[in-house]
């Protein structure tokens, strides 16, 4: 008893020991403060700001997931998806049916959301099985997935007929689907139900850290080590004895399940979701925030998307279409000043201006 | 002694480039085996037909008694093969650590492993390198390290191919008493080499390749007595 009480104890303690190691950046109690004073910040933020700016707020954390998955594909595993917006979309429908379907009564958005996620982390295990499998590489990949998100997107389009419905769902082609119920806990006193505002906000809020933390665990266990070791050298971790496409192919769906969770939020967040989300400029703006961050590591991805995002809503006041060219620009500008991405040379400029001041 | 390795009627062609061209060789359990011949002779294509990275057009492969002619590279490694490339094969942007865990997390958990990622940079004495990028260090070193990945598991069956290129005199003689001290503890070795003092250090037997098939096989004085095998070296010096 006593020994699988120890072994079990200090397997915990090497659990909590990953979240920091050489796959994510930040270490040390000085990096956990700023971490847990970010947290902190951003949960009293409802206090501070109206329903409105929080829902808002809500909206830029709910793509976060799907750009934290897309840096676990592309950043760590070295497979560049041009897609991610397929899994998110799927999701996004996948919770629409569901919900018009049975309904927000006894928590069953949360089921919606948790089955949502399983059918595009599914989907994108598939796509990533005939890939990997089928010997597709390199830029192959991006053009593979964009077309699956572009053939998603067109199918969703000409919906629009009555014919197209599942269940109580209309598809409804173009103009999507609407009225699917927020999410909604069931509570002794009633119902809560989570529209934009604080309470949707902390509950995304929570996901994102759970994510982050989960994730960095992830990424430092051996799992993670074969995969940053496949985006290094996939020939060489093959001849160490790794399946290095089941690997691709676990990653891959990861990254989706990923965006799945972005695309049922947003749709619960919004209460619509339509083909575009499925469209190029769509698939495209993950891409952007990922590598404007910095793609191979988690945490600067994490505050590079929500900084972009937020930028990019600013801008959209003077025009879609200007902000979109400001997206485009920021990338180029990356990819030439700081290719590892903008957050990830600030973190590293800063880390070293604090070890010079410590010594 | 029983035979760890026995190929039989391998053949492959690129083309018009006959690559291996019908060779039977065995090994037994517990040799240290040289590989040699004039570059281009095949032992590169050798090493990739026995490890997956090629599919042969005919013959056999049977490792530690099973045929594993149809398995995947993955799979044969797990069998107990490993391999040091002749390009250094390792991963540039890690760290010496990380590389060294990730050829061993598979086999070894917990102390084991850091204990066999200590042994194994005491004895590429690379322990103040280990947090280094493994892309920086000298090319002996790289090799040294490419070397600690491939012995450090413990295979059955070791493939080095040209482990010394690129070493000074005393690194080679250090990597001949490195495997004398691995062969020891049963590990069959394999090692493609053009050093021949190496050889001699190193092998008890040599077979020698040349044009994808073998030319001659025997011991060091042998081969080195052998007319012929002078007679392909200098007509390859000619060219
Ligand atoms: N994938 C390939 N496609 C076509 N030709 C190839 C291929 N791989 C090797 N060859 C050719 O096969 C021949 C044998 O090459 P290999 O690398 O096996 O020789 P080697 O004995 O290892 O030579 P070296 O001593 O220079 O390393 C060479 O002529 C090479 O050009
Ligand atoms: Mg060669």
């Amino acid at each position: 008893m006593t020994i699988s009480k120890t072994s079990s104890g200090s397997r915990a303690r090497t659990f909590l020991t990953r979240l920091e190691g050489p796959q994510t950046m930040g270490r040390g109690p000085a990096f956990w403060i700023a971490v847990t004073v970010a947290a902190a910040a951003a949960a009293a933020y409802p206090l501070i700001a109206d329903a409105w700016t929080v829902g808002n707020a809500a909206y830029f954390l709910i793509w976060t997931f799907m750009a934290m998955g897309l840096s676990v594909i592309w950043g760590y595993a070295g497979v560049l998806s041009f897609g991610q917006t397929a899994f998110f979309g799927l999701a996004g429908y996948a919770y629409g049916v569901i919900t018009l379907n049975l309904g927000a009564a006894y928590g069953l958005t949360i089921l919606a959301l948790v089955l949502a996620v399983v059918i595009g982390g599914l989907f994108a295990l598939v796509i990533g099985y005939f890939m990997f499998y089928g010997r597709i590489q390199g830029v192959f990949i991006g053009i593979v997935t964009l077309s699956v998100t572009l053939v998603l997107e067109t199918f969703m389009a000409q919906t629009a007929g009555p014919q197209w419905r599942i269940g109580e769902a209309r598809l409804n082609g173009f103009n999507g689907m609407s009225g699917m119920p927020p999410l909604t806990l069931p509570w002794f006193g009633g119902d809560i139900v989570l529209y934009p505002g604080p309470s949707l906000y902390y509950l995304l809020l929570g996901l994102v850290v759970v994510s982050y933390l989960g994730l960095r665990i992830m990424l430092n266990s051996r799992f993670g080590n074969v995969l940053v070791a496949i985006r290094e050298n996939p020939h060489r971790v093959a001849m160490l004895g790794y399946d290095v496409r089941l690997y691709q192919t676990l990653a891959f769906a990861i990254g989706g399940a990923f965006a799945a969770l972005s695309g049922a939020l947003y749709t619960a967040w919004g209460q619509y979701i339509t083909p575009s989300s499925m469209g190029l400029t769509s698939a495209a703006l993950p891409i952007v925030w990922v590598a404007v961050g910095g793609r191979r590591d988690i945490t600067a991805t994490l505050i590079g998307t929500i900084i972009v995002l937020a930028g990019f809503q600013m801008l959209t006041i003077y025009g879609s279409q200007y902000a979109l060219i400001v997206m485009g620009g920021l990338l180029l500008v990356t990819v030439l000043v700081a290719p590892q991405g903008l957050v990830v040379g600030a973190m590293t400029l800063l880390g070293r201006i604090f070890r010079r001041g410590k010594s | 002694m029983t035979e760890i390795l026995k190929v039989h009627g391998l053949r492959k062609a690129f083309g018009g480039v006959v690559v291996a061209n019908g060779i039977d060789f065995s090994l037994s359990a517990g040799a240290m085996h040289c590989l040699i011949g004039p570059n281009g002779a095949g032992k590169s294509s050798f090493f990739r037909l026995l490890l997956g990275e090629h599919t042969p057009d005919a013959g056999t492969i049977t490792f530690d008694g099973s045929d594993i002619t149809g398995l995947r590279s993955f799979q044969r490694i797990r069998r107990g093969i490993s391999v040091k490339f002749q390009v250094p094969g390792i991963f540039k942007a890690l760290s010496v650590r990380q590389n060294l865990e990730v050829a061993f997390q598979e086999h070894r958990h917990g102390q084991s492993l850091s204990a066999t990622v200590r042994e194994m940079l005491d004895f590429t004495d690379l322990r103040g390198e280990d947090k280094t990028p493994a892309g920086i260090l000298s090319h002996g070193q790289q090799q040294w390290l490419e070397i600690a990945m491939a012995v450090g598991v413990e295979p059955k069956l070791l493939l080095l191919d040209e482990p010394t290129a690129g070493m000074s005199p005393d690194e080679t003689r250090k990597t001949g008493e490195m495997l004398h001290d691995l062969n020891s503890r049963g590990i069959t070795i394999l090692a493609v080499e053009h050093d021949m003092a190496f050889v001699e250090q190193i092998a008890r037997r040599v077979t020698v390749l040349h044009f994808g098939s073998i030319f001659a096989e025997g011991t060091i004085a042998e081969i080195i007595d052998h007319p012929g095998v002078q007679e392909i070296y200098l007509g390859a010096a000619d060219d």
